[in-house]
């Protein structure tokens, strides 16, 4: 009679329709739209790589989760209390099914530590005939430094189908460099050098973001990565050495407050931030030579423009939490300046 | 022996206060410690829950603005720090307290003032870290506090938020040494004749294991703790790196601690269930040994897996590859639990009492974080998963959907022992549900926000992510946790109140706290039981026939007390209980004096909680063996 109503349950309309609806929702979770972070939509090689053992890994745990919790319901519908089975048999155990269900699993992880060893070594190798880039973390924004002298902030430019090594350091505490489309995170620490290999194979934008708490402002530390044909890199690269424009008229004003503007507390903008080509050298802040060819600023949190930029230079603090970048108390007249003079630095 | 008998100073006398607030100050009766433990712990859940809302409320929507960033940090950091060392660890220290006496047929802990004092010290260790949110902040470097953010100069707002950190986990700390010793003792000598290490009920092996985990775990942390208040108040440099100091080794020392945590946290948990299952499927648990030794095995494979919360630090592939493979096989003694639970209940006659309720909830919750576990194990993708949503949901999975599922079918188990009535099933059922839903709505979709690459501790995120919808569903389903949590409270105290009035032995149990009072009297047995079988209440209730069911004994389960010792019970049967104490109290205070004495710079405030604590150890000395008017 208890199997009959098992059965019956089983049958019923009611609970197929309950297991097509939860089927439904975890496919649509799946499917539902890419997102600019989504790492199971992996486009770059090392974080397809890392995809494929996730792949093989999730349909494995996917077929153990449908049998173990299949087994549970099956126990709960089968053996619910009933005047029949009210003197159940007092079975205290059975060696060989105990050695059974240690070993099966066993087995089933010595396959995936298989699959999964090969990869740590071949992700952890020095790949051939890669682009160095420094990347240094600072609270809250990124620093990178090409071996050609480029400095530049938060957007990473690269040719495609080329490995970049990443030299990963630190100015300041923990923070975690992380393309999602393009390979995993990699820790950068204050001490150390960590390396983190990155490669697209095709050209675009990839969205970036800090994985290690840092602070105030851990959220809004996030990096672009534009991937180019090498062509295109090779003139992005020309552009970045070129010096910022320098005998601009409509900007001098901006200029000369850049240069040698003293603010409240007589900070000047040039004790933190450098623009090449001028006396402005400063290394504490985000290097500004080619400020205007980026498209977002201050760790990515904002879009490059005229009113996001001033309302920065108003209050920075105000606008992103913790930045260092103090309240320089400046007139209308001089935030109008000096983001004139900033967006002339193409 | 002749003795001089000097009477003694009246501040040495022990206090003799049977009701009231100050019985219950100076108690040190186990069963007592244990609801003082389990009630604050639970005011640490409310407060580690509310926390929780308001995460989930500046969650709820992209760009989120109720709370500032800098008090998110706040309060994910208090969250963490309080739903583990103020709920989840003093939960499982309730039970310990309570039950491992009344399961192994002992009448106390082995130390029953040392056992006052790790309750008080829990308490003021706890104190003293929320009374940072009256002093400047709470503590916002992460539960995981990591350096160099934690000691460097001024990589955080607020001047001492992280050493309420540091000093409070070093409060807590004592507390848990204190009662691992304490508990170990009382397992290893206190059981009643007969009870073989072999024939201990699940749960003590679980609470052994666990406490053998405390013991070793807790002095690293105190290491690291120590490192941390030295750099942070002394200038000491272990973790600065630009002293040549190290932060890497905070990370170490941290999840060398961290990982034997975990399962701290959850083997009390395994041990409740291990408990109940048998006894609403009327079978003994299958496979008694495997399931005690696969928590052994997982007890000390939990040294060495340490570093895969540290995969993406740069290790080297040696290392990560070594900590991969560890972790993978640490699942192999945890799988073998999960399959001996559900053979303990498959060919049983299963009740659906809540206490059950909960532990299938527990079975079912469980395999889905331990599978979420091993996918954390394969590196090459845990440098994707690390750090994500999707770790937020593995532990959410293991620490809610596992120990504090585990914990609420101890509360609904045992709650008619402790109080002698028995809680509402209808209102015990609604709980299991909304929680049940809550939960998984809750904690489910972290899964795929992880995988949609959201990370964790953002204090708000940017639309366009395709993070929306699933922050949603998370924020409502924390809500009807909330909700879940209300109707408990509810039940338990209406059940307090006017719940049925429960037998000794309301589920058919099979261990020894059955076959006393509901609830006990102060000295549990009024004989101590002798001890021939694995689950020895049972065995004399049952016998079995050919076929191996049991079938009932005709004068088992009577019991254990007649009339006659009813009788003499109410002059205590002349049996000798350890006399209450305030001293450990008064050392216990001293601790948080010391520490304030050092978060203020003040040698004065130090050396005045120094010598509280002294004043309270001596006295604890000093002070007769018994009260005097015996």
């Amino acid at each position: 009679m208890d199997r009959l109503r098992f059965r019956a349950l089983t049958n019923s309309k009611y609970l197929r329709r309950v297991v097509a609806l939860a089927s439904m929702l975890v496919l649509s979770a799946c499917i539902s739209a890419d997102g600019p972070a989504n790492y199971l939509y992996p486009e770059g090689p090392r974080a397809i790589q890392s995809d494929r053992l996730w792949d093989i890994t999730f349909a494995i745990a996917a077929v153990i989760f449908f049998v173990v919790e299949g087994a549970l319901i099956f126990i709960i519908l089968r053996y619910r209390a009933n005047k029949a089975n009210a003197q159940p048999k007092q079975l205290h155990g059975h060696t060989r099914l105990e050695l059974l269900w240690t070993a099966i699993p066993a087995l089933i992880l010595t396959g995936i530590a298989f699959m999964t060893v090969p990869v740590i070594f071949d992700q952890a190798r020095e790949p051939e005939g890669a682009l160095k880039v420094q990347v240094i973390g600072h609270q809250w924004w990124w620093e990178y430094k090409y071996d050609n002298g480029v400095v530049t902030a938060n957007e990473l430019h690269v040719p495609i189908n080329r490995p970049v090594l990443l030299e990963l350091r630190s100015a300041d505490v923990i923070h975690s460099y992380w393309i999602p489309k393009l390979a995993g995170k990699q820790d950068l620490v204050p001490g150390r050098i960590n390396h983190l290999t990155i490669e697209a194979t095709e050209p675009g934008e990839y969205y970036g973001q800090c994985a290690e708490y840092c602070g105030l402002s851990h959220a809004n530390m996030r990096a672009r990565v534009f991937a180019h044909e090498p062509a295109d890199y090779e003139r992005w690269v020309a552009e970045q050495r070129a010096p910022a424009a320098a005998d601009n008229a409509a900007v001098a004003e901006g200029r000369e407050l850049f240069l040698n503007g003293r603010f409240a507390g007589g900070q000047q903008c040039v004790s933190c931030h450098a623009v090449g080509g001028t006396a402005a050298a400063g290394v504490i802040g985000p290097n500004l030579t080619h400020f205007a060819s980026r498209t977002g600023f201050a760790g990515e949190m904002f879009e490059m423009n005229e009113e996001n930029l001033k309302a920065w230079l108003r209050d920075p603090p105000a606008r992103k939490p913790g930045s260092k970048m103090p309240d320089l108390n400046l007139t209308e007249e001089q935030i109008n300046d000096l983001s004139a003079y900033l967006l002339s630095l193409e | 022996m002749a003795t001089v008998t000097t009477p003694t100073p009246w501040f040495l006398r022990r206090p003799r206060a049977k009701n009231g607030l100050w019985s219950w100050v100076t108690t040190v009766d186990h069963k007592r410690i244990g609801i003082l433990y389990g009630y604050t712990a639970f005011v640490f859940f409310i407060l580690g829950g509310l926390e929780a809302l308001l995460i989930r409320m500046q969650l709820a929507t992209p760009d989120g603005d109720l709370v500032s960033a800098d008090l998110y940090n706040q309060l994910f950091t208090t969250h963490g720090v309080t739903m583990i060392f103020l709920v989840v660890m003093p939960m499982g220290a309730a039970f310990f307290n309570y039950f491992i006496p009344l399961q192994i047929g002992a009448r106390d802990v082995a130390f029953p003032r040392l056992n006052s004092l790790s309750y008080w010290v829990f308490l003021f260790g706890g104190l003293f870290i929320y009374s940072s949110w009256l002093f400047g902040g709470a503590p916002d470097g992460g539960w995981f506090g990591y350096a160099p953010l934690t000691v460097g100069g001024d990589f955080l707002p607020g001047d001492h938020r992280i050493d309420y950190y540091a000093l409070g986990l070093q409060i807590l700390g004592v507390a848990s040494i204190v009662a691992s010793v304490n508990f170990i003792v009382t397992i290893l000598n206190m059981r009643a004749p007969g009870m073989k290490l072999l024939k201990m009920p699940v749960f003590i092996w679980m609470s052994l294991v666990t406490n053998f985990l405390l013991l070793f775990a807790m002095p690293i942390i105190a290491v690291a703790l120590f490192f941390m208040t030295f750099d942070r108040t002394f200038d000491a440099l272990f973790y600065t790196p630009a002293g040549g100091g190290d932060p890497i080794l905070w990370q170490h020392l941290f999840w060398l601690f961290g990982h034997p945590e975990v399962y701290i946290l959850i083997l009390p948990a395994m041990g409740i269930v291990s408990e109940i299952l048998p006894v609403f499927s009327r079978k003994p648990l299958f496979g008694y040994s495997f399931v005690v030794f696969s928590g052994a095995a997982i007890g000390f494979m939990g040294w060495g897996v340490w570093a895969h919360h540290m995969f993406a630090d740069g290790l080297g592939p040696a290392a990560n590859a070594a900590f991969a493979v560890s972790t993978m096989f640490i699942a192999v003694p945890t799988g073998v639990k999960i399959f001996n639970w559900l053979a303990t209940m498959a060919g049983g006659s299963l009740r659906f009492k809540t206490p059950m309720l909960f532990s299938i909830g527990f079975i079912a919750m469980f395999i889905i974080g331990g599978l979420s576990g091993v996918t954390h194990a394969v590196v090459p993708h845990d440098y994707q998963q690390t750090d994500t949503y999707y770790v937020v949901a593995h532990f959410h999975y293991v620490l809610f959907g596992g120990a504090l599922l585990g914990l609420f079918g101890g509360l609904y188990y045992w709650f008619p022992k402790i109080y002698g009535r028995m809680m509402d099933e209808r209102l015990g059922r609604t709980h299991f549900w909304l929680m049940m839903i809550g939960f998984n709505m809750a904690f489910g979709p972290f899964h795929i926000l992880g995988l949609k690459g959201m990370p964790r501790r953002y204090y708000t995120y940017p639309s366009g992510m395709g993070w929306e919808l699933w922050n949603m569903i998370s924020t409502v389903g924390a809500f009807i946790i909330a909700l879940s949590v209300l109707v408990f409270m509810h039940n338990w105290r209406k059940s307090k109140k006017n719940g049925e009035i429960a037998s000794a032995d309301p589920w058919d149990g099979r261990t020894l706290e059955w076959t006393i009072p509901s609830p006990p009297p102060e000295y549990n047995f009024a004989e101590i039981p002798t001890v021939t079988e694995r689950d020895d209440f049972w065995h004399r209730k049952y016998k079995e026939d050919k076929r191996g069911r049991p079938i009932p004994v005709p004068t088992g389960g009577a019991e254990m007390h007649s009339e006659a010792s009813e009788a003499e019970a109410e002059e205590g049967h002349g049996i000798h209980m350890p006399s209450p104490s305030y001293f450990p109290l008064i050392a216990a205070l001293g601790m948080p004096i010391m520490a304030y004495g050092v978060i203020l710079n003040s040698w004065f405030i130090g050396a005045v909680g120094a010598i509280v604590c002294l004043a309270g150890f001596y006295g604890w000395v000093l002070e007769p063996a018994t009260d005097e008017s015996h």
